[in-house]
């Protein structure tokens, strides 16, 4: 039965991919957690305008690529390497003595540029995994499901992100209204014609969704005690503190034992009681909350195999994880780590296939254009899309 | 269920008050319509209702407003949030979500209503108000109607007692507006809610009112009986001014009523002579703006399909037509300035759309429905200032007489944003004509306008028009169409569908009839005036 998947379990399996990812720097497996989210967003995006946003990652961790292998040839070029094989040289620059360490320019190496791609294409997996989370499980929904505690925080933050679209499209009314006035000049005085009257419009529009939020009930108080609120606070910051720590010393191989899952679950701990106890302060309910069941509970399984196949073969000194770029060798697809990684893929059948919605229905026409479908898109211009009998 | 006790509200920067000892209860189960002036405090009493003034606007509030036994004083607006539902002017901009049946649940989320209650209440709430086939749409691809329906059923879920409503239909076509105040009307009838509705158009609402309640410029308030009321009131519909001219007594509120009074009336007018609408003022006719199979399309949307326009010199044209038919698009694409894949606009022999825009200006002038985005400096004198250089002195008169013309009294320090929609509108309208336009477009220019100030526009526009100009001017407003145009065109879905005298087109439209017509049909009688005038004539 088609329906939308618990956000959360999108999400632990990209997280799943992503520590996977981050424990190889081997282009084949890269190039197969790429394939995996490819085949997983493609079956089972929705037709929202987020779910078009994974090429966009995929561009993103591109331009991260290039950059990386540019700045390796610019700042890295090595000079005193004994086994290099040069592709060319770029001129010099003597640095003062005080900048000592940073070369710009000189020789640059197929082992330094080969060692930067591999870096590289690392960062920019890691970038398609968010990607595919943020296609797959829509953010609104994802923010939806924080603990009471937090929903200030998420509704700040929808809230925002409906601002956006609304900026661009003031903005766009505003330059089209500075033509009637004849109004072709640049600079400081556009800026100005331009920035005033849609500061204005959004300063006014946020007015009016805030009197119209105070007056639907939101945040009425429950019951909480300033104290309350300091321990709340306290335990929080404590937490997120624990996570971040946790959660860099996870991602980095080379950094303490401690500092990983230790961290991590002491953070996660600090933050549980902290969001118990400032939930108590917020009476609210959810309207349809997503269910979790089987197919979420399978989603997350395939997403933490490859997780937990990587680090495992980590621990086990396996090579072909990290391939060598010095002496220059070819590198060799390892066997478990691969099949692990594959597994991911299972989340694409076991996870029910998403929301379809009803042929020749109005929602064909694409969002930016329908918005703009009358110069004015304020209230009342919509176009003349009507439903279908 | 409402109780107002000697209310007064004065907010800091102001000294006099906008809301001066008030005393009044609505009872449960009323519709109470507020009316008066632009200006006055009508949107400060509908905020007092549920707290929002003081709590949220600032100002001071002196004496007591109780609201189902809960003093406003005590209880903040988001508590409550279960007895009050308030919808405001824009609907839109009060959405917090992004797709109807998320709307319906936000409120209900707010109040902690049980995961079932909700998901009943949600179904129930899209059949009352007949939006069941939305559920799952967007809420930005809605139209204006439907818009203001999400909105009000938003507020519905959480079953309030009391519904306040702050100008529900001003954005709204006839038949939009209709089908708003008929689901209120419903919640009325049927669930014995309580509404308080400010509206400026009152031949739209006044009907159905069992309780008016006029504030005032000093601001005291009036209440009592719509009929009595309206006897005296300083705005009234043209059914009650027809009734006042007629001597009818109790005053009709409602088309049907009149019409039931009308027959003596009827048959005095009857054997007049046709009433004449103001003769032509450029005489030979001229023609200001030719324009052919204009097309103008939006990705996969087509908002106007080859259109074809002639524009006299002189002449006032309507242009009419459900919200989204594509009038703005129309309009844009004429003056220049808005896209336009095809066709082509000649005015003065030459095409607005390929010259620069200093020079599209002086052909033709386009006030845009917000006309606040053409203001961006800090007062009167510096946009004026600004709108004299930008014409290029072209202009024999400057934009300051221009603006003295239009509406006297505005001051030079003032900022823009400080005046009311009608001052704001004639200092738009007076920085546009600083080009001296051959042609000119206002886009729902009487959007807020109350109806001293559109009777002020009607003026405006026929010193327009006794210039020389073409006017062009979309509006709803089937009332200001009838005192103002010479000519309607009526659009549905990019296409002109029907072009004529007012007369010809508004008299046989059920939808864009004004009242009188309705009242006197099948005479062709658009306005009181008319009336008035062929009445005279009668007595001397």
């Amino acid at each position: 039965m088609p329906r939308t998947l618990h956000p959360i379990a999108w999400w632990i399996w990209a997280l799943g991919l992503a520590t996977a990812c981050s424990r190889t720097t081997n282009p084949l497996l890269l190039a197969l957690i790429v394939g995996v989210l490819g085949l997983v967003v493609a079956s089972r995006r929705s037709e929202a305008p987020w779910a078009r946003a994974f090429k966009y990652y995929l561009a993103l961790a591109l331009v991260v690529v290039v950059i990386r292998v540019v700045f390796r040839s610019l700042f890295g070029g090595s000079v005193d390497l004994a086994s290099v094989h040069v592709l060319f040289t770029l001129p010099h620059l003597p640095l003062p003595s005080w900048a000592a360490g940073i070369q710009l320019g000189g020789a640059v190496t197929v082992e330094g540029t080969l060692g930067a791609l591999y870096d590289g294409l690392r960062l920019g997996v890691l970038l398609c995994c968010l990607g595919a989370a943020n296609s797959l499980a829509n953010p609104k929904r994802a923010l939806r499901v924080l603990p009471g505690a937090l929903y200030e925080l998420g509704v700040a933050v929808v809230v925002s992100l409906s601002v956006a679209p609304q900026l661009v499209e003031s903005v766009q009314r505003v330059r089209r209204a500075r033509r009637l006035r004849g109004d072709a000049s640049a600079g400081r005085h556009a800026l100005r014609s331009i920035a005033i009257p849609v500061l204005e419009d959004a300063l006014e529009r946020s007015l009016r969704l805030a009197s119209a939020m105070d007056s639907r009930g939101y945040g009425r108080t429950g019951t909480a005690s300033p104290r309350d609120r300091r321990v709340t606070g306290v335990l929080m910051i404590g937490g997120m503190g624990g996570l971040c720590a946790g959660a860099y010393g996870l991602l980095d191989a080379s950094a303490p034992g401690l500092l990983g899952l230790p961290a991590l679950v002491a953070g996660a701990v600090l933050c549980c009681v902290g969001l118990a106890l400032g939930g108590r302060r917020v009476h609210r309910t959810q309207y349809r909350p997503d269910p979790w069941k089987l197919p979420e509970w399978l989603v997350v399984a395939s997403g933490l195999v490859p997780a937990a196949v990587l680090v495992a073969a980590v621990g086990n000194g396996v090579v072909a994880l990290n391939p060598s770029t010095d002496p220059l060798v070819w590198p060799s697809l390892p066997v478990v780590p691969a099949v692990g990684i594959l597994i991911a893929a299972l989340a694409g059948v076991v996870s029910p296939p998403p929301v379809r919605p009803a042929p020749a229905s109005s929602r064909n026409a694409p969002v930016p254009s329908v918005s703009s479908a009358e110069p004015v898109a304020s209230a009342g211009t919509a176009p003349p899309v009507e439903v279908p009998a | 269920m409402i109780e107002f006790h000697q209310v007064t509200v004065t907010y800091a920067e102001s000294d006099a008050p906008v809301l001066r000892n008030v005393d009044l209860r609505i009872d449960e189960g009323e519709l109470a319509l507020v009316v008066g002036r632009t200006g006055v405090g009508k949107s400060t009493f509908l905020g007092a209702v549920n707290g929002l003034v003081p709590h949220f606007t600032g100002g001071t509030l002196a004496g007591r407003v109780v609201v189902a036994g809960r003093d406003t004083r005590t209880h903040k607006p988001r508590e409550l949030a279960d007895v009050v539902g308030v919808v405001g002017q824009d609907p839109l901009s009060g959405f917090v979500t992004d797709t109807v049946e998320e709307e319906l649940a936000y409120g209900m989320e707010q109040l902690a209503v049980p995961a079932d209650v909700m998901r009943k209440r949600v179904e129930e709430t899209l059949d009352l108000l007949g939006i069941a086939e939305l559920r799952d749409r967007p809420l930005h691809q809605l139209s204006g109607g439907q818009q203001q329906r999400v909105a009000i059923g938003s507020v519905m879920t959480a079953h309030p007692a009391v519904l306040v409503l702050d100008e529900p239909t001003s954005a709204l076509d006839p038949t939009a507006a209709e089908e708003v105040l008929a689901a209120v009307t419903r919640l009325v009838h049927d669930l014995g809610v309580t509404v308080v509705l400010a509206e400026h158009r009152l031949e739209r609402v006044v009907q159905y009112a069992d309780r008016l309640i006029e504030v005032h410029h000093d601001g005291t308030v009036s209440e009592g009986d719509p009929a009595a009321m309206m006897a005296t009131a300083a705005v009234a519909p043209p059914v009650v001014e027809l009734g006042r001219l007629a001597g009818w007594s109790p005053l009709p509120l409602s088309v049907r009523d009149a019409r039931r009074r009308a027959g003596p009336l009827r048959q005095q007018v009857a054997d007049r002579p046709r009433p004449v609408r103001r003769p032509p003022t450029v005489r030979p006719a001229r023609l200001s703006l030719r324009a052919r199979g204009v097309t103008v399309r939006y990705g996969p949307v087509t908002a106007v399909r080859g259109v074809d326009l002639d524009l006299q010199a002189g002449q006032v044209t309507a242009l009419m037509g459900r919200n989204g038919s594509g009038k703005s698009s129309l309009l844009w694409a004429v003056q220049g300035s808005g896209p336009r894949q095809g066709g082509s606009v000649e005015v003065d022999g030459e095409d607005p759309g390929s010259l620069p825009p200093t020079r599209a200006r002086a052909r033709v002038g386009l006030v845009p429905q917000t006309p606040a985005d053409l203001l961006y400096l800090d007062t009167v004198a510096q946009e004026l200032d600004q709108a004299d250089r930008e014409s290029g002195g072209v202009s024999p008169v400057s934009a300051r007489d221009l603006l003295d013309r239009l509406t006297p009294g505005i001051a030079d320090r003032s900022h823009p944003r400080d005046l009311s929609e009608g001052q704001r509108l004639s200092l738009v309208l007076a920085v546009q004509l600083a080009a001296a336009p051959t042609v000119v477009l206002l886009d729902e220019p009487t959007r807020g306008l109350d109806y001293p100030a559109k009777r002020s526009l009607t003026g405006i526009v026929e010193v327009l028009a006794a210039e020389g100009r073409a006017v062009v001017i979309a509006t709803h407003d089937v009332e200001f169409v009838a005192a103002t145009a010479d000519r309607v065109v009526v659009m549905a879905v990019g296409d002109i569908v029907a072009d004529g005298p007012t007369a010809e087109v508004v008299v046989a439209s059920p939808a864009f009839a004004p009242q009188v017509a309705k009242v006197l049909a099948p005479l062709e009688y658009l306005t009181v005036d008319q009336v008035r005038v062929a009445v005279g004539r009668e007595a001397s």
